[in-house]
């Protein structure tokens, strides 16, 4: 999903519709009840959060923080240290090019650019229409198929700049499953 | 113990203990610009690297521990050079405007590549994207010139307990602030500006009042009057070479007077003063509960600390009716100074200019409350740290160390040894047990040389008990009861404290609690650079204070009585409730 609901209501119906803020308060709730004893339990916290929300916005990172009994300083500092974790929405598609050692020899800054200019957007922005978002990965372990891309969870291997128009118009034929289909499974 | 050599020297050091700590426990210095003392090494600032035998490559000397047979050379020629790499690394980003630098005096990265012998910085670094937040009364965060040692984080977090601070964002682009890189003035920040007493350069520093205060000054139509808290005689000295611990109370009224103050006066006057109306409040409170049998918010917490107020407001609202409405010795000051003494004197309130010497950030923040104020009428006007009257002295070309011993001014410059400790730790609630004792028995407080020892040192909450007997007929409620108290210093320290009470209730009738390690003594606005050695020498500087004087009680200042005879009338007056109390409010995260 691209942004929380206005409404606040329950969804009551059986449809696959994005559920309600509420919902999502609620299972934030059970994710910090479940990670707040664990050692280390705020990275798989804050992850499970950024799933069930599309991102991390402060109210999220607030009531984390109250919920683990840190400071909204040491979360949103966590939350701002790891390049996977966002505060603002991301688009329907999130791709993230390798910039890790391996893909970055083997042209990953060259596959990056092509992506801003086919996209029209920098390094951590969404385009306009929330389709795609974009941003740099650093190794996702397939260095043996560098320069590697993620898009969502699909990983395109060896990928040439030149062909990251026609990757563009696949992914929004179908190629790679929403974000927002993924989700709510 | 284990057996370690140290360049040439064989030496025993304890298991457990860092290769920092062993060349310190024999006298070799190894530079560091993050560690701090009594806290888990931080390791950011790679200054402290040294070359250790069998290692592979250089290690960091505060984060790495001893082991039997260890071969540290602390000063290799590799060791060296390497040090001397990361200073010029640190200082390739570093907004490096050495003179016109809050700290060019006392920054240790520029002492440091002094030593080193820096001499030219062979390395172009990228720069921070420079943002200055000055967004407190209190403090001005400057995040190019922060070099990430974390030393803020590590205070504000474990020592103070408030967390205002942390690293956000990841590598060059880190920025050490508040989340969602905010403003301080946004976030539940005390101001208490221990952040700006350990960082180690420019980045955190308090906001200058000295312009206005020269302008003041300068000003004819106004009469510019100085009140200097406890806790500034005590630490003064060391702006200018004298050891920690040295008492200049008569060299700093001298300088104060060629600065060219119309009134040299005393926050400790006003000290007497709180005791007697704290102390009284604390009686009432007792009676209201004992006698009265009606509910009445006990303990009672002192009111003294402006950054202990801003962390009940944030933190603790459940406690704020706990807290005594008196001001604080300092506002206190203020509203004296312009009825009381704006009478005597024949001039009009607003004609009259207040300025604290404060040991202390949350000072210049509390001067600002909007409620310190009578008829319009700021309390106080100027809040100076005890280090910006140090820059004044030096920029007016006076020689402090050659100047006389001067008294303070009447009516508002006499004051009791009781209220010389108000600056330790411990000592506001001496001070009060003192009085109240007296007060209800007609003796003196039964312990040897008039201190309650269990309160005082470094210990992070002390507490103490004393029965009270052959109480006078009106206070004969009193007859028998324990009387209990609890003192905390550090925030953090407090924190624990509430906590537990919270948890299990409270069997104190009155704590004590300063916001800063020791009390005023380590406030925020004090030389640089307080360590519990520092802490220890000015405490016993200020006891020896209260020691060298006769009057060692509250009650017994004269002028505080002809106060209260000539104008205020009684403790918890009219006049008192409308001048020198207050009120406080819950303030969201």
């Amino acid at each position: 999903m691209t942004s929380l609901p206005a409404s606040a209501a329950p969804c009551s119906c059986a449809c696959s519709c994005e559920p309600s803020e509420t919902e999502m308060f609620a299972r934030l709730d059970e994710v910090i009840s479940e990670y707040r004893e664990k050692p280390g339990g705020l990275i798989p916290a804050l992850q499970t959060a950024q799933s069930v929300f599309g991102y991390l916005p402060e109210t999220v990172i607030r009531r984390i923080a109250e919920g683990f009994g840190k400071t909204v300083s040491e979360v949103a500092g966590v939350v701002t240290f790891y390049s996977f974790f966002t505060l603002h929405p991301r688009g329907k598609y999130l791709v993230r090019v390798c910039l890790g050692t391996a893909c970055y020899v083997r042209g990953g800054k060259d596959v990056l650019d092509a992506f801003k200019k086919k996209l029209q957007i920098e390094v951590g922005e969404t385009t306009p229409d929330r389709q795609f978002s974009l941003e740099v990965g650093r190794c996702f372990g397939a260095c043996g198929m560098a320069p590697v891309v993620m898009v969502n969870d699909t990983v395109y291997q060896r990928v040439k700049p030149a062909r990251v128009g026609e990757m563009v118009n696949q992914i929004v034929a179908g190629a790679v499953v929403a974000a927002s289909e993924k989700e709510h499974t | 113990m284990l057996n370690v050599t140290v360049n040439t020297q064989k030496i025993q050091v304890p298991e457990g203990s860092t290769i920092l700590q062993a060349a310190r426990q024999m006298g070799v210095s190894i530079p560091t610009l993050c560690n701090l003392e009594k806290r888990e090494a931080i390791g950011a600032c790679r200054v402290c690297l040294v070359e250790v035998e069998g290692a592979r490559i250089l290690q960091a000397a505060c984060s790495t521990p001893v082991h039997e047979g260890m071969v540290v050379r602390t000063h290799s020629a590799q060791a060296r050079a390497a040090r001397r790499q990361v200073v010029e690394m640190l200082l390739s980003e570093h907004d490096g405007n050495c003179p016109t630098c809050d700290r060019s005096g006392d920054c240790e990265l520029r002492a440091l590549a002094e030593e080193m012998g820096v001499s030219q910085v062979p390395f172009e670094g990228m720069r921070a994207k420079p943002h200055i937040d000055d967004s407190t009364p209190a403090l001005v965060r400057d995040n190019s010139k922060c070099i990430k040692c974390r030393r803020c984080v590590t205070v504000c977090s474990e020592v103070q307990g408030v967390g205002a601070l942390f690293p956000q964002g990841r590598g060059f682009q880190t920025v050490i602030g508040p989340a969602f890189t905010r403003d301080l003035a946004e976030v539940a920040c005390v101001q208490c500006g221990q952040c700006a007493a350990v960082c180690p350069v420019g980045a955190i520093v308090e906001k200058s009042c000295i312009p206005q205060v020269w302008k003041a000054i300068e000003n004819p139509h106004l009469h510019v009057v100085v009140q200097t808290a406890p806790a500034i005689r005590a630490a003064l000295g060391e702006c200018f070479g004298y050891e920690p611990g040295t008492r200049v109370t008569g060299k700093m009224a001298a300088a104060l007077r060629r600065l060219g103050f119309d009134g040299v006066f005393d926050t400790n006057f006003t000290a007497d003063l709180t005791i007697l109306e704290e102390g009284t409040e604390l009686l009432t409170r007792l009676k209201t509960a004992l006698v009265d049998k009606q509910p009445v918010a006990l303990p009672m917490f002192t009111s003294c600390s402006p950054g202990w107020i801003n962390f009940a407001e944030f933190y603790f609202p459940q406690f704020l009716p706990n807290i005594s409405t008196c001001k604080s010795p300092q506002q206190m000051f203020g509203a004296v100074a312009k009825s009381y003494y704006a009478q005597k004197i024949g001039r009009k309130p607003e004609e009259i200019v207040v300025v604290s010497v404060m040991p202390c950030t949350a000072k210049k923040f509390e001067a600002q409350r909007p409620e310190m104020e009578s008829h319009g009428v700021r309390d106080v006007d100027y809040v100076l740290t005890t280090r910006e009257l140090a820059k004044m002295i030096k920029e007016a070309g006076i020689d402090f160390r050659a100047l006389p011993d001067e008294p303070m001014d009447a009516p508002l410059g006499l004051s009791s040894g009781a209220a010389d400790i108000f600056a330790n730790t411990g000592g506001v609630m001496e001070a009060a047990l003192r009085t109240a004792y007296e007060i209800v028995t007609g003796r003196e407080l039964p312990v040897a040389n008039l201190h309650v020892s269990a309160i005082a040192g470094l210990a992070g909450v002390k507490e103490a008990a004393l029965t009270i007997t052959g109480t006078k007929p009106e206070w004969n409620f009193l007859e028998g009861v324990e009387l209990k108290v609890a003192v905390s210093h550090g925030l953090g320290n407090t924190r624990r404290l509430l906590e537990h009470i919270k948890a299990h209730g409270s069997p104190y009738h009155f704590i004590e609690v300063m916001t800063c390690p020791g009390g005023c003594i380590g406030g925020g606005g004090q030389p640089r650079f307080t360590d519990d050695a520092v802490r220890l020498k000015r405490i016993g500087a200020i006891y020896s204070e209260d020691e060298s004087k006769k009057m060692r009680k509250s009650h017994e200042n004269p002028d505080v009585q002809k106060l209260y005879t000539e104008f205020l009338g009684k403790p918890l007056g009219e006049k008192s409730h409308h001048l020198l109390h207050t009120k406080y409010a819950h303030k969201a995260k």
